[in-house]
Parts: C-alpha cells; structure tokens; sequence
C-alpha cells in the first residue's frame, strides 16, 4: 500500500494548445478512495493514464510510495488497472485471465494456484475460473478484471469509469461491490468517473478537473457544501446550483435550499425546526413558478424570482415529497434560501469568496 | 532499469526499420526493374558487362513507341477495357439485387446462402476450364470476347455481392423504413434511398470488379487464340516474342503501363477495401466489451 | 449486427403481410445472381466430373464412360505424381514464407509513422499488378542469361560463383522450384499483410495495455496476447492462400512452362497441358478433380471458423 503523489504534473499533446492535464499537484492519503471527476475532456482520464504509466508527461514528476516512477513503464510500477471494457483477455479463461499477471512477473508455478483462488474467493468468482469471457455477464466480468487486479497484490489501484458499461440497474449493485471490495482490500485506490452521485458515493475525497486543472480536492462534503468555484458548485449536485450575477458578484444557492418560506418558521416538525435553527436570517424571495416535475421522492419546480432584478434568470427549487403542500404553475408563492446557505464566487474568476452585502432588487 | 527499457526500444525501432526496409525493397522491385528496363536501349540491357542499375545509354523511348506502334498492345487494352466495362455492368445488376437481399431480407438463411455464394470461390477457374472451352466452343463464342463475358461475372459476382453486403449491413434500417412509411414500397427504397446512398461501395466494386477482369489469366488463355481478340494479360507475356526470344524492353514497358493506373486505383480504394473485408470475415471475440 | 423484429420469416399463412411479402421480394432479388453463378459454376463442374469418367476428347463423337480407368492411370504415371509433390511443396512452402512475412510485416507497419502511406503503396505492388505481368516480370529478372540477381550473386567474391554458369533459377530443377515457391509468396504477401493489418486494428487498444500493466513485456505481449488474438485471422488469410496458391497454373506457366523436364509442373497446369493444348479432355478433368478434396478440407476448415467467430 502506497501514497501516490504528483508535482506539477501537466500533459500537452499539441504544441501551443492548452494541455490535457495542466499542472496538477496531489498526494493520495494512504488506503484512500480518491476519486477523479469532471466531465469528459477534463483530463481525468489522461491524468490516471500518466499515473498508470500509459502516457508519458510533459512535465513534472508522479512518485508512488515515495519513490519516482515517471519514466518507469508500467510493469515497473507495481499498480494494478481495472479499463471502462475491463480488458480481459478473450481467448484466455478466467483462471489463466487472473493468473496472467503472475506468470508476467515470474511468480513461481506453484504459487499460482493458491493465488488465483485467493483472489477469486474474494470477489466469490470462484466457480466461474474454468469460462472464457465472452460467456460472463457485465457484472461476472468486472469481478474478473478486480481479480486480475488484486492476484498481484499492487501498491495502487487504478479504475477507469469501470461502471459506465453496466446498465443503470446493474450499477447501482456494482458500485456496492466496489466499496465492500475497498474495505476489505484497503488499498490506495484512484477512480475516475465523470458521474458525481457515484463519486459522491464512493470517495473519501474527490478531486474534481476541469480543462485539465483541478478546481478543489476534498471530501465529499466539503466540495458539495464548500465549493471552491462556480464549476465545482454546478457540477456537483442535479439539478445544479442557482447561480444569480450582479455588481461584480455571483450569489447562489442549492435547489434543495430554497424553501416555501412558511417552513422556516419556528416551531413545527423536527426537520423544520431544524432548517428554522440554521442561523436564524433568511432572505425572503418571491418565487413564481412556471412549471414541476414530479419525480416521485421529489418535486422541482421551475420558475423565476418575482420583483427582483432577476426577474428574467430562471432558478429552481427542489421539494422532497415529505411536504405536501401543492405549488402550481402560474403562481407566486413566498419563498425563501437561509442566509448562510447563499455561497458568494467573484463574477470574474467564478471563485469563491467570503459573503458580503448583496441587493436582490 | 531505465536504460534498459530504452535500449530495448531502441532495438525495436531498429528492427521495425530493417523489416519495412527489406520488405520495401523486395516487393517492389520487380516494378523498379520494369522501369529501369523499360527506358534502357537494347544495347545497354544485353550488355553483361554493363552495370545493370543504371543507365550506361542514354535513356530511350524507343521501347514504347514500338510497343505502341508496333505490337498490339493497345488492342489488349482496348478489348480488356470493353470486356471490364460490360462486366461491371452485369455484375452490378445482378449482384447490387442480391447483396440487398442478403443484408436485409432473408435472415438466417440468408447469411448461409451468402456464405455458399462465397463458397463458390473454392471452386477455381483450373478446374472449370476444360468443361467450359467446351461449353464455350458449342456457343460459338470460341476466339471471342464474349467468352469472356459470359464466364467472368462468376467470380466478380459472388465477390461483389459480399462487398456490398458488408457495406448494406452498415446502413441503418430505419432510414429505409422511414421511407416506407414515407410510401415507398421495400424495392422502392432499395432503388432511390439505399443505391444513392451506397456510391462511394459501389464505386468500391466497380474498381475491383474491374481490376479482377484485368488480372484474369487462365479463362482467357484457354478461350482465346487470335492474337489481336486477346486481353492484355495474357497478349503480353505470350505475344511479345519472337520465337523464342523475348522482347525484354518492349514486354517490361507493357507491364509497367499495366500495372501503374491499377496499383493507384487500388491505394485510393484500400482503406475501403478493407473495412468492406473486415465487416463481413472478422468478428472479434473482444468486441462483446466495447 | 442488431436484429430486427422485422427479419423476413418464410410465410406461413395465406394472408399476404409486409414480412412475406419482404420474404419473396428477398428471393426475387437474389435469384438471378445465385442461378448465374450456380450455372457458370455448377454446370460446368458437374462437366469436368463426367468428363472425368469418360474417354473424350476434342472431336469425340458420342461418349464413352469408363469408370475409373482415367484416375487409375493418372495415379500411375510419374509426371503426374510429380506434379501433386510439386503442388504441396510450392503451397505449402510459400504459405509458411507468406506467414512467417507478412506477421513481421503487418507488426511493423501497424504504429503509425511519417512514410506509411508510401510502404503501403510498395508493399501492395505485387498484389495489385495482374499475375502474369508480375510473374513476367520475374522471368527478366531470373533470366538465364541477363538476370539481375547473377549479375551481383556473381560479383560477390564469398561465393565463388563462375561468371560463365551462374545459377540458372529456372532452368535447374532446385533453383526453378525455389524460383516458383519464391515468386508465389512475393505475390501472396500483400495480401496476407492487409488481412493481418485489419485484424491487429481490430485488437481493443486497451488489452495490449491491460497486458502492459500486468507486467508483460514485449515479447510476452506479442506471443500470449497479439498473436493468439489474431489466430482466427491468420487462419482466414492462410486458408485463401492455400487455394490461391494450390489451384494457381499462372505463375508456373509463365515462368517455366512446368520444365525443366516437368520438375516445377503442378496439377492445375498439368491439367491445362493435357486436357485444354493437348485436347484430351476427359483426362485433364480427372486430372483437375484431384484439387477437389483440398478445396473440401478448406471449405470446411473456412466454414468451421466462421461458425466459431459467429457463435462469440
């Protein structure tokens, strides 16, 4: 089990034109789940890539457990890779598939057994050894390539958007296996996705790209509730953030706080209370709406923000299904966001910045 | 470590040089051979004492003028392009119909049948010859062109409906039954949706339709005499002597000027080719998780 | 390949429906080509094996059958004995110079690299080029007197090679099978490097990478993953050489007629001597019939991998 960092870390792949990976200094705490999310051409891909050893970089250094492996070849590295088509290899059955990498590397025969059968216990596989491929199903085919990946014992993991084959179903019960596989192994694994639910789901921290730059690397929890820019704000979190621009100033806040102002007063349910308890201030919004979705566990509506300067910026709100009241189209009612829900980002660099005084009209 | 990798790259690089160098080299130079000898006066070629790679002579167009005027040359040009053209045609007509039917009509049974038609290919004109000289002959198409283009269409139609079916497989159904629900009837949309639509692999098939009919060697040998009804494969290695003498300059110009315009077709067209090849013959197994 | 619901079923009921009516519209459009080459193809076939039976010859009045005496006695003579060897040594020699070529090849020419297109464009020559032109090519240039190749063999001083008898590639009977088994695989090689070419494009980028990753180097990479993945393609490529080469008259008839003294006469030219220039007709057919049971076991052997590609 390693720490793996990277220091300055950029990849161009033409000349003159802005890298695929700019610059990107991280260090994975040791058994961690990092994820790396943004959305497709951010770099995550490419940054796992140079981090396996697949691509070269332009510049700066990746050292793993302390040692600096970036002109070492892959083999060298010690790290295992799970690919979005899990790469196994067709015409070999899944035993001689998950032996692979131990006849690679010279293990001696007469361990191979005892290994393969570890691995594949571990990912209950174990009947499956004697198949070839092409007669698994996705999920039978994932635990095949985490077995491939686990038999050598490496120092790293390393998957690349390994759900994003699987059918919407399958995911879900796959993305489980993943973590119950992560806490038995407790190796520093590094994932990347460009889904935020799964990263959400399965990081310790994420570290979220865009254009090849990272925005902000924290938990979960910090780069939902504290992101660092107006990237990181509306990536995170579907629908995304309302962003609202005035004097210099973007202002915005979640759908999910945005509330029919009557439920932030004192008194009242437990979830209420509670809501009513967050600091107290709230800004008062006359909020029109023009159309809802009803998605079963929630509602969102959709409108604009009556008899404020941002009449015309369409905002939405997002009522859990536990409030009954009724909110119809081509109708006003009183909402309202608490004050310390309101995150303030600077209108020029989209980062973000201490609150500060804000006219709604 | 490091060094180690690199050298090793080193070697590959190498070898991967030596290997397209020497392959380079033998397999064209035959052609660099047929262009030294087409420009090079006879007394430069037979002379055992020259030094055969370059020209001692000045170089001469006295080869081709006496090809041209000379010899029949043109006159195996001329009935091998007239004998490709109708060729082309008839197997357009026939195999455009059947590679549809294949590729969107018969299912199962369909591909099977495709597959016979392929099959077809096992059977090879040495065996058919002597039977069909006959056959040929009670037609009375003996020493004519048209020997040829009777028996021709059955190599170029099994080979072309295969292309074309490859290449119909690739068209997405719902175009055609858009149009149907548009009001065309099936054949309808066969004719103004899906031909229109296939130029560029029909185009593929008419060259290598024609490229087949110039290559032909052994029907055209076996059915035809006359020397001035003859194609140009076979009129060259055969009439372009005298007895037992070969005119070495006059036969490498021949085959110089038939090889070229073929061999820049075919490099425009192999990409084509090829996807055309791989679509029906190679179904990986690791396709299943792509 | 998605299958349709639509798929033209073999109508069952009375009622004419879109699908049956797509079903005979299918037939209609594929028999003329299937009956055109079932005649061209299947007629004379069935020929060649009556002929086979028979004494005709050219200006044979009425026919005669004669069971297997025309079999017996091609088995007994020598020259077409000589003439099966001949045929297996030159497919089987130039089919594993072919392989052994073009996989080294195919391996070089598959990275990208500034040049390619021109290889490409070389390499493809001898394919491309109709048969007889390239093997008339190579008749000037094994030449007895003024080939090409004695007049450097000659020159270098390691051989010891007397400039008055340099090798005479076809005229000795060695030399002339080496020269034919040579020239066939200068021809096959394009062709053979294309089909491998398209099959190691259609390798998944990414298990050669997984492989990498594994721990396997270079020579592992391409003995374990490369070359078993592209076993199904080998197998095409190699199966269409065997029948280009095996039932190919053209080469050997252009460069040495079947001399010298019938050393390098293969069946099929065999066949054209005996049965098309020397008329006997019946007896170049059942010289012609003993193709047949290579081309079955190809057949099958094609159909068997195509059965196996289907079912994966």
């Amino acid at each position: 089990m390693a720490v793996v960092e990277t220091r300055g870390l950029t990849k161009v792949f033409k000349q003159g034109e802005l890298g695929a990976v700019n610059n990107v200094n991280l260090l994975t705490q040791e058994g961690e789940f990092l994820v790396f999310l943004g959305p497709s051409g951010s770099g995550k891909t490419t940054l796992l890539r140079m981090i396996a050893g697949l691509e070269t970089p332009t510049a700066g250094e990746i050292l793993i457990g302390g040692q600096d492996v970036t002109h070492l070849s892959p083999r060298e590295r010690r790290i295992a890779m799970v690919f979005q088509s899990y790469a196994l290899y067709p015409h070999l059955s899944v035993y001689n598939n998950i032996a692979f990498p131990l006849k690679a590397q010279k293990v001696p025969k007469e361990q191979h057994r005892q290994k393969v059968e570890w691995a594949a216990g571990l990912l209950g596989i174990g009947k499956l050894l004697h198949r070839k491929p092409r007669e698994l199903s996705g999920g039978e085919r994932q635990r095949v390539a985490l077995a491939r990946a686990i038999v050598r014992e490496p120092t790293v993991f390393l998957l690349d958007e390994p759900l994003s084959n699987l059918d919407a179903k399958l995911r879900a019960s796959a993305r489980e296996e993943l973590e119950e596989f992560h806490d038995r192994i407790k190796t520093t694994t590094i994932y990347v996705t460009h889904d935020q639910v799964e990263a959400m789901a399965l990081g310790d921290r994420v570290v979220v790209l865009h254009q090849g730059v990272v925005r902000q690397i924290g938990t979960p929890r910090e780069v939902y509730d504290e992101p660092a820019d107006t990237f990181v704000a509306t990536f995170l979190g579907s629908p995304p953030m309302n962003l609202l621009e005035a004097d210099g100033v973007i202002v915005g806040f979640r759908p999910e706080r945005f509330f029919p102002a009557g439920l932030l007063a004192p008194g009242g349910s437990p979830a209420e209370t509670k809501l009513a308890s967050q600091g107290g201030t709230r800004v008062p919004l006359r909020f029109h709406v023009e159309h809802s979705e009803y998605l079963g566990a929630e509602r969102i509506l959709y409108g604009i923000l009556e008899g404020t300067r941002f009449r015309d910026k369409p905002v939405c709100a997002r009522i859990s299904s536990n409030i009954l009241e009724i909110y119809a189209p081509k109708t006003t009612y009183d909402f309202a966001v608490p004050e310390p829900e309101l995150k303030f980002f600077d209108a020029q660099t989209g980062k973000r910045i201490p609150p500060r005084p804000f006219s709604w009209q | 470590m490091i060094a180690r990798g690199r050298i090793r790259e080193w070697f590959i690089g190498a070898g991967r040089f030596a290997v397209l160098l020497f392959f380079s080299v033998a397999l064209a130079f035959p052609f660099y051979w047929m262009v030294l000898t087409t420009f090079k006066q006879g007394g430069d070629l037979y002379n055992l004492n020259n030094n055969p790679f370059i020209f001692n002579l000045k170089p001469t167009m006295e080869h081709l003028h006496v090809l041209f005027r000379e010899t029949m040359y043109l006159r195996w040009v001329g009935n091998t392009a007239l004998v490709g053209i109708i060729v082309v045609f008839i197997t357009l007509l026939l195999s455009l119909p059947a590679a549809y039917s294949l590729a969107r009509l018969t299912g199962r049974w369909g591909e099977r049948l495709g597959i016979a038609m392929f099959l077809t290919y096992l059977v090879p004109p040495t065996l058919l010859f002597i039977p069909l000289s006959r056959i040929v002959a009670s037609f009375g198409l003996q020493d004519t062109i048209w020997s040829l283009v009777f028996v021709y269409p059955s190599f170029t139609i099994p080979f072309s409906t295969w292309l074309l079916m490859g290449f119909f497989k690739s068209i997405p159904r719902e175009l055609e039954d858009a149009a149907m629900v548009d009001g065309l009837t099936r054949f309808g949309a066969f004719v103004r949706l899906v031909v229109p639509i296939s130029l560029s692999g029909i185009l593929t098939v008419v060259i290598f339709t024609f490229t087949l009919v110039t290559q032909e060697f052994v029907y055209a040998l076996t059915f035809i005499a006359p020397e001035s009804r003859q194609m140009v494969g076979v009129g060259v290695p055969t009439f372009l002597i005298r007895g037992d003498v070969y005119f070495w300059g006059e036969l490498m110009a021949a085959c110089l000027i038939t090889s070229l315009p073929i061999a820049l077709l075919y490099n425009m067209f192999l990409d084509r080719f090829i996807a055309g090849f791989t679509v029906g013959a190679i179904k990986y197994p690791a396709v299943y998780s792509l | 390949m998605t299958s349709s619901p639509a798929v033209a079923q073999r109508p069952h009921g009375r009622r004419s429906t879109p699908e049956s009516r797509a079903w005979w519209l299918g037939q209609a459009m594929f028999f003329p080509a299937m009956i055109y080459v079932l005649a061209v193809i299947g007629l004379p076939f069935a020929l060649a094996v009556i002929y086979a039976f028979s004494d005709i010859k050219v200006g044979s009045v009425g026919y005669h059958f004669v069971g297997f005496q025309n079999f017996s006695s091609i088995l007994r003579s020598a020259t077409f004995l000589r003439a099966l060897y001949d045929s297996f040594v030159f497919t089987i020699g130039s089919q594993v110079l072919v392989l052994v070529g073009s996989t080294f090849l195919a391996l070089a020419l598959e990275k990208k690299f500034r040049g390619r297109g021109v290889v490409r464009f070389l390499m493809l020559l001898p394919w491309v080029a109709p048969v007889s032109i390239g093997a008339i090519g190579w008749k000037w240039i094994l030449d007895s007197l003024y080939s090409v190749i004695n007049w450097v063999l000659v020159r270098i001083p390691i051989l010891h090679l007397d400039k008055f008898n340099p090798p005479q590639w076809l005229g000795e009977p060695a030399l002339a099978m080496a020269s034919v088994i040579l020239v066939h695989t200068w021809r096959l090689l394009p062709f053979s490097t294309v089909i491998l070419l398209a099959g190691l494009g259609a390798i998944p980028k990414d298990i050669p990478e997984a492989a990498e990753i594994d721990g396997a180097g270079f020579w592992r990479k391409m003995f374990q993953i490369n070359i078993p993945m592209l076993l199904p393609i080998l197998n095409v490529a190699l199966l269409f050489g065997i029948v280009f080469t095996f039932t190919d008259m053209t080469v050997v008839y252009i460069l040495t007629r079947g001399g010298p003294y019938d050393t390098t006469q293969v069946i099929p030219s065999l066949a054209f001597f005996t049965g098309v220039l020397g008329g006997d007709l019946s007896e170049g057919a059942a010289i012609s019939l003993f193709m047949v049971p290579i081309l079955v076991v190809v057949a099958f052997l094609m159909l068997r991998q195509a059965h196996r590609t289907e079912v994966t």
